[in-house]
């Protein structure tokens, strides 16, 4: 293993979030501070609880959760496609490395900011409502789980996609409707039953469910299921990636 | 420089997925410790095949072996031995140069070392810029930085692709004196470029490529004396119908409007014979209102080599049915 090099990628990449603190941190924190103040305080109040659990609180895990998603594709997604636009892939390429020793450098990088971030917001959160966290250890391994995952898939959007559009595209268009879509602000048993079964089909309902159940104990699903969905979509990932550099796809001729 | 070969290339094709054949059965030594130059045109071959040496492009059949080990085998043991100048400057432009050089010297598995960065980045004369950003830096100076790079792991083996091109006289001269220590510490140097003056001034031998065919690999000193043509052209007030009887010279040629009467010459050999001619050409009353030497160009060299060489192959296909 050349582990000087996952070092050195590893640290050049969070230099690159502490040089970009607000582009990476600070508007995340930003927007999910208004969403609880519009959907916790404003509205939230006038809401009923669920499961026994406030509305404020219970939107918390789902509101990480988004953002989570979302940072997550885009920094991997990001620290992958640069190198490819701007050519300094060359060192890449050149380098001792093999392909795994890069994918854990960029996704592990990316990984600690979505963890670091969703710590954040979780912190905000704290100074707008009450809640207590039942398995703080689940929480964390969720947490750390769901961005790895994540991260991955960036990485994939990163390796595919041939334009700053393609980028924004999967993030905004199909990641953002899912999860608003997946219970983050509500629970799926609210649906009606038809909707209920077609919201299974929503990978973001198994995620937003298992970090919820790891919060408040409740879930609309088993937890276990969860924390299943969430290795399976890890593994069709890491397959997908094993793939691009067997094949060398968009990286290598 | 050794005789012992740190690079060998064994039958190497390349075609890309497009169809483009880049390299056709390549066969190559590089000597331990040589500075080689590959010249020829654009689309040669010369970046695919330092492509593939480096990993940026997977080879096609053919073996490759850098200081004994296979390319794609003991492709880390091999990697680490080697230092690549791309031809196209691609560097992070929000990233300090300070930054982007650790980052590298560190991808090749190198410990931080800031007292040899400091030695390196000061003999590019880029020490006073380290903590400036690349997009802030002018284009020889990001060069500079890219050789940086390349150097951060003090590699055994470094390739130049065409380091020279839209560089400034002040870069290209310190770039070969760097290049000539380099040599004199033990490094391969493998470099492509189109001017012949370089490799005249740089290299040990020379090998030229064309249609991703070697043409030729000769000892530089040997390549100039083939190839080394001079012609002196000197344009004549009034044009002449044919050139008085007593002239016997040889290289000398009247062009078909008569205005200009072309000397060619080898530069290394008889070269004073210039004064000579020019003597020759006033006793017999021949004036000119203007004259100008060139070189032939690599690439002027080249063509007629590689048409040569073409037409040879045409012969003998069309002989063979």
């Amino acid at each position: 293993m050349n582990f000087q090099a996952i070092k050195a990628i590893y640290k050049f990449e969070l230099n690159r979030t502490r040089r970009t603190l607000t582009q990476s941190i600070a508007s995340p924190v930003l927007s999910t501070s208004l969403y609880f103040i519009v959907f916790g305080s404003a509205i939230g109040s006038r809401m009923m609880d669920i499961d026994g659990v406030s509305y404020a609180a219970f939107i918390v895990p789902g509101l990480i959760l988004m953002t989570v998603l979302v940072e997550s594709i885009n920094n991997a997604a990001f620290s992958i496609y640069m190198p490819r636009f701007n050519g300094t892939i060359y060192e890449l390429l050149a380098a001792p490395m093999s392909a795994f020793e890069i994918v854990i450098a960029y996704v592990g990088a990316a990984a600690t900011k979505s963890v670091v971030l969703g710590l954040i917001i979780l912190l905000t959160a704290r100074l707008f409502v009450d809640f207590s966290i039942v398995y703080p250890l689940w929480m964390l391994a969720f947490l750390v789980l769901i961005s790895i995952t994540f991260c991955l898939f960036g990485f994939i959007l990163g390796v595919w996609a041939d334009g700053f559009e393609r980028l924004q595209v999967v993030p905004s268009m199909v990641v953002m409707p899912l999860t608003f879509l997946g219970g983050s602000f509500y629970s799926i048993s609210m649906l009606p039953e038809v909707w209920q079964t077609v919201a299974l089909f929503n990978p973001v309902v198994y995620l937003v469910n298992g970090f919820r159940w790891s919060f408040y104990g409740v879930s609309d699903v088993n937890a276990a299921l969860s924390l299943g969905m969430i290795v399976l979509f890890m593994l069709i990932c890491l397959t997908v990636i094993w793939w691009i550099f067997k094949t060398g796809y968009k990286i290598k001729v | 420089m050794t005789n012992e070969s740190i690079i060998s290339i064994s039958n190497l094709s390349k075609r890309y997925p497009s169809g483009f054949q880049a390299l056709d059965n390549i066969n190559l030594t590089i000597k331990r410790g040589e500075i080689f130059a590959l010249l020829g045109p654009n689309g040669a071959g010369k970046t695919s095949l330092i492509s593939i040496l480096c990993g940026l492009v997977n080879p096609g059949p053919g073996e490759l072996k850098v200081g004994g080990l296979d390319v794609i085998k003991d492709y880390r043991a091999v990697r680490k031995m080697i230092g690549l100048v791309p031809q196209e400057i691609a560097i992070s432009m929000f990233e300090t140069v300070w930054a982007t050089v650790n980052l590298t010297r560190g991808l090749y598995g190198k410990k931080p070392d800031d007292a040899y960065l400091e030695k390196l980045l000061r003999s590019l004369s880029l020490w006073e810029k380290k903590d400036n950003r690349l997009m802030t830096l002018s284009g020889g100076m990001k060069r500079r930085v890219l050789i940086a790079k390349a150097l951060s792991h003090q590699p055994q083996i470094l390739f130049l692709d065409e380091p020279t091109a839209g560089v400034d006289v002040e870069l290209r001269r310190d770039m070969w004196k760097m290049i000539r220590e380099l040599r004199n510490e033990g490094v391969t140097i493998i470099l492509t470029t189109h001017y012949i003056e370089e490799a005249e001034d740089m290299a040990d031998r020379v090998g030229v490529i064309n249609k991703g065919r070697i043409v030729l690999v000769e000892e530089k000193a040997e390549l100039m004396k083939k190839l080394g043509k001079r012609q002196l052209v000197l344009e004549l007030p009034a044009p002449l119908s044919s050139l008085p009887q007593g002239i016997q010279i040889e290289g000398l040629a009247l062009s078909s409007d008569g205005n200009k009467l072309t000397y060619s010459y080898d530069s290394h050999n008889s070269s004073g014979d210039i004064g000579q001619v020019i003597r020759t050409l006033y006793e017999h009353g021949i004036e000119f209102r203007d004259l100008h030497t060139s070189q032939s160009s690599l690439e002027d060299i080249f063509v007629s080599l590689v048409s040569a060489n073409d037409a040879h192959t045409a012969t003998a296909t069309g002989e063979r049915r």
